[in-house]
Parts: structure tokens; C-alpha cells; sequence
């Protein structure tokens, strides 16, 4: 079974890729845009927060600053595909590779180790909590604030717009929305979310390393889609809880693997594992709805 | 008033399958006229109604609406001056959303948008008050998505956005053409009343003849990216398909010998 320090550990990291997963939702389900700009702007996030806090900043200055970085990585990418016509995967794709270089040249190497420094973390280690609740505390109430942000701005008259350019850009245009505009705005809100998630990484994990950002597309969708299939995404709000209950499941199913013996799953085995679960959380949905439908059948 | 000169507009230029869809249309539009645009396939109408929404920029040409020149303004710099329905009935709105959210997209058309809740509560009296004008029960259903409604209704919602806001002139483009006849009568029905009620200036391209007549103050044709005839007042009054079907047949005469006259 799994130790409570795994528990809360697995908490912790679902809870920084709830915003991950925030951005996803954002950008694949809000704005029909498949963005992979994510598995640079998480190590950008994780970058810029790393060094701003070994110059000395503070930690909270630094990891709004990573928000804004992220923010321009995910602008470019919109530019790309808005003014220049470049297909959406493809111009993220592009930005990416780039940020890759981005990131190396940020850090001037490629990890930057964060012990000993003061991070968003520390003043709330002299709370009466366990060493290993405290990230959770904190994490939740940023995932919160997040998610009710977020949340207001979907039921904006801007944010509205922004839902109708992702579900249909034709009539979004007829009303007078500038579509352009909109994905480009959505585009970098999106990346903003996981610039906060690498930088909140980065001081959870005590590192900013330039591959920590490979893989985080997967685990992203993975939490969206898990969440999906958890809590139907009828409202905003709902959508919104799906992603960080699908992130938060999503961790613990992975200690759960890793953990249980009898499986004989080991740390390697981890991509295998999120493709799996994936997988089952893209078709366990059908199956469920054939189910029910097969068993009102019997009841008629 | 919507003043179109001499718009030209060619597909593909340049390739084998180089179309010229517009060839100098020209046509004005006077404030409170409800025009019905007839042709056939490839005639330009699609086109023409396209190039005044913006969709399409013409190659060479002015649009003016309302004394502003807007030929070469994007589709939703238009959107404040230009209304449209589109012909798919499930183009006009957002099924993900519901039609309250619907409706308030459409009340701010051509307008900023800010950060303040879409839906507000003093919209909400307006919004019931026009849906219950269409008899359909959809003012008890604000919340409900818009993908739960019939394709009929959905036109129909989508003609009540498009007549939420004040517009210099609203665009019909063929809006009955994918929906069954009962449907399509009563959409026709409620185009009309609105039209009256509201005294918009329309613009409706439209594949039946019969329709074309039966609605509207003005007919005009088209043929070959030109109007080839336009009628209105007492001209316009008693004309039957079959005298139409005649004009047309005369014109098509006309533009043929037109092109022999050109090629020859």
C-alpha cells in the first residue's frame, strides 16, 4: 500500500498539474487548439522562477513572473499559427524546440538546484503541519484561486467570446469577435497556467531542469481526459474541477503502480503506464454509457 | 444604405481552375428595403453576400454601409453595420453553449467586450420577451444548450441574434434552404415579421423563385457575377415564377449572345 508521505507526495504533484491541466482545457478543449507548447513552457516556468529566486527575488515576484513567461512563449505560438498561418500543432511544435534553447540559455545550464533557498514554500514550513502537508495546503489554495479566476473569466463577456472562437470561429466572427485576438489571448492565458505550474514544480522539487518539461503534454491530457471521464464536463466549473480531480487521480494511480509489488512495476516503467491509463481513460467512458445503455435495455 | 460598385472578385486566379465569381456587381440598397436575390448555381450570390459580410475581400470595388467604406475591414470589424443568418442552421449558433450565453454573445455584437459576467440579469427580460415572440417555449429554456434544439429552432434563435442589435443591413443567406418545408415556411414567416416590425433593411438570397417573390419589396438576379435584371414597386406586384422563368431565359438569350459577341 502506499505510505502516507507517497499519498500526500502524489497529492502534491496532482495539484500542480491540475493547472497544467487547467491550460490544456484551455487551449484543446476551450479553443479546439492542440498546443504542445506546454512541454516548454513548464521547464520555462520552472527556469525563470529558479533564477529570479538565486538572484534573490522574491519567491512569489519570481514565480509571477514565470506566469508572464509562459504567457509569451504560449503568444508566440498563437502568432505563429494566427498572423503567419502556420498549422496550430506545428507552430507549437515549433515554439517548443525553441523554448529548449530558451530554457538552457535562462539557466545558463541545464538544472539549477534550489536547496537551502527561500521559496513560496518556506514561511508556511513554520506552520504546526507535517513537512510533507504543507505543499498540499498551499498548492490547494493556488489551485483554487486558479480555478475560481478562471473560472469568472469563462463567464465573461471576453471569456464567452473566447468560448465561442474555439467552438464555432464562423459565427464568433459574424458577432464581431475578433477570433485572432482570442486565440492569441487564449493561447497565452493557457501557458501562463503552466509557467505557474513549472515554477511551483521547481520549488516543490527543490530543481529546474531543462528536461523536466518532456511529457508533460501527456500527463496534462491524461489528468483532462481522466477528469472527463470522472466528472462530465456539462459546466465550466465542471470542466474546471474535472481537470484537477483527473490530475490528482492520475498521480495516485501512478503511486498505486509503482507502489504495489505484486505488479512488479518499477520507476521506468512510468511512460508505459500513463499510455495505458490514458488509453482506458479515452475508452472507459464508452464502455460505461454501453453498459448503462445495455442495462436499461434489460429494465424496459 | 449599402452602396456595392463594380466588385470583381476571381477565384484561383492564376491556376486551371481560375473562377471568376464576381464581374463588376453593382447594387444599392436603400434603407428599409427588404431585397430577394435569385440565380443560379454559380451566379454569384453566395459570393456576393459573402463579400459584404467579409468574408471574402473583393479583388477590386467598394462596399460602403452607411457612408463608412468597409471593403477591405475583416468580417467582425463589419459585424456591427452587417447581420447574417447563415444557410446551415447549426452555423448560426454555438450548440456548447446555452441560449442565454447565445443570445448575449449576439446583444454585444460589434461592440468591446470586457470582463464584466456576459449574461447579466438586466438582459434577461429582453432575451425572454423575444424568444417568447417566436412561440416555441424556448423563453422557459434559457439555461438549456443550444445543441438540445431542432435545426428549425435553432434558425430561428439565429434570426432573433441577428435582430437583437441594430444593423445597417441584415444578410439571409438561403436560411430556409436546409430545413423541411413546415419549418422552412414558418422560419420564412418570422423573417418577415421582423423585418416589418423592426423596418431592417434585408438582403435575402434565396434558390426559389416562388419565395423570392412572395417576400420582400425588391427581386434581383444575378448571372454570371452581374445583376442581370432587378425589379421593384409595381413592376414587381402580380409577377408569377413562370414570368420570371421568362425573364430569365430572356437574359440568359442576352448574355449568351454577350459572350459570343465578346469571343467572336
Amino acid at each position: 500500500m502506499l505510505s502516507e508521505i507517497a499519498f500526500y507526495g502524489a497529492v502534491e504533484t496532482g495539484l500542480i498539474y491540475g493547472l497544467v491541466a487547467f491550460g490544456i482545457y484551455l487551449s484543446f478543449r476551450v479553443l479546439d487548439f492542440p498546443d504542445l507548447t506546454v512541454d516548454g513552457s513548464f521547464p520555462l516556468g520552472a527556469a525563470v522562477a529558479a533564477v529570479l529566486i538565486m538572484e534573490g527575488w522574491n519567491p512569489w515576484l519570481a514565480t509571477g513572473s514565470a506566469v508572464l513567461a509562459g504567457m509569451a512563449a504560449g503568444a508566440v505560438t498563437a502568432i505563429l499559427n494566427v498572423k503567419l498561418n502556420i498549422l496550430n500543432l506545428l507552430a507549437s511544435i515549433l515554439t517548443m524546440i525553441a523554448l529548449y534553447s530558451v530554457n538552457l540559455r535562462v539557466m545558463g545550464r541545464p538544472n539549477i538546484a534550489l536547496l537551502g533557498e527561500e521559496t513560496v514554500l518556506t514561511p508556511w514550513y513554520s506552520l504546526d503541519l507535517a513537512y510533507h502537508q504543507v505543499p498540499v495546503l498551499l498548492f490547494s489554495i493556488v489551485i483554487l484561486i486558479s480555478l475560481i479566476l478562471l473560472w469568472r473569466f469563462m463567464k465573461s463577456e471576453t471569456g464567452l467570446a473566447m468560448r465561442a472562437t474555439g467552438a464555432n470561429p464562423r459565427m464568433a466572427r459574424a458577432q464581431g469577435i475578433a477570433t485572432g485576438t482570442m486565440i492569441i489571448l487564449g493561447v497565452a492565458v493557457s501557458n501562463g497556467m503552466v509557467g505557474l505550474a513549472g515554477a511551483l514544480f521547481a520549488q516543490s522539487q527543490g530543481a529546474a531542469d531543462v528536461t523536466m518539461g518532456v511529457g508533460v503534454i501527456v500527463i496534462g491530457l491524461a489528468s483532462l481526459i481522466g477528469g472527463e471521464a470522472v466528472i462530465t464536463p456539462s459546466t465550466v466549473v465542471r470542466a474546471l474541477i474535472a481537470c484537477v480531480v483527473g490530475a490528482i487521480i492520475y498521480r495516485l494511480a501512478i503511486a498505486f503502480a509503482l507502489n504495489a509489488d505484486f505488479l512488479g512495476l518499477q520507476a521506468q516503467d512510468l511512460n508505459l503506464i500513463t499510455a495505458v491509463l490514458v488509453t482506458l481513460a479515452i475508452v472507459l467512458p464508452g464502455v460505461r454509457s454501453s453498459l448503462v445503455s445495455k442495462l436499461t435495455r434489460k429494465k424496459a | 444604405m449599402i452602396t456595392a460598385t463594380d466588385l470583381r472578385l476571381t477565384f484561383g486566379k492564376g491556376t486551371p481552375l481560375e473562377n471568376p465569381a464576381l464581374r463588376g456587381m453593382s447594387l444599392t440598397v436603400n434603407q428599409g428595403e427588404f431585397v430577394t436575390v435569385i440565380g443560379s448555381n454559380g451566379a454569384g450570390k453566395s459570393t456576393f453576400l459573402n463579400a459584404l459580410a467579409g468574408e471574402t475581400l473583393v479583388d477590386s470595388g467598394t462596399i460602403v454601409v452607411d457612408n463608412v467604406n468597409v471593403t477591405k475591414l475583416p468580417t467582425h470589424k463589419r459585424a456591427g453595420r452587417v447581420a447574417r443568418v447563415f444557410q446551415d442552421p447549426l452555423a448560426g449558433t454555438c450548440e456548447g453553449l446555452s441560449i442565454e450565453e447565445n443570445l448575449a454573445l449576439a446583444i454585444k455584437r460589434g461592440q468591446r467586450r470586457g470582463l464584466s459576467t456576459a449574461v447579466k440579469k438586466q438582459y434577461m427580460e429582453q432575451f425572454k420577451e423575444s424568444l417568447s415572440s417566436l412561440n416555441l417555449g424556448l423563453e422557459n429554456r434559457l439555461g438549456d444548450k443550444m445543441g438540445l434544439l431542432s435545426g428549425g429552432q435553432r434558425q430561428a434563435v439565429s434570426l432573433l441574434m441577428a435582430s437583437l442589435t441594430p444593423s445597417a443591413i441584415l444578410l439571409l443567406d438561403e436560411h430556409t434552404a436546409a430545413l423541411d418545408p413546415k419549418t422552412a415556411a414558418f422560419v420564412l414567416e418570422l423573417t418577415t415579421k421582423i423585418i416589418e416590425d423592426q423596418k431592417l433593411t434585408a438582403l435575402m438570397v434565396t434558390h426559389s423563385m416562388k419565395q423570392a417573390l412572395e417576400v420582400g419589396t425588391r427581386t434581383v438576379m444575378l448571372h454570371q457575377g452581374q445583376v442581370v435584371f432587378d425589379i421593384e414597386g409595381k413592376d414587381r406586384e402580380g409577377l408569377e415564377v413562370k414570368d420570371l422563368l421568362e425573364l430569365f431565359e430572356k437574359q440568359r438569350g442576352l448574355s449568351v449572345d454577350d459572350d459570343s459577341l465578346l469571343l467572336g
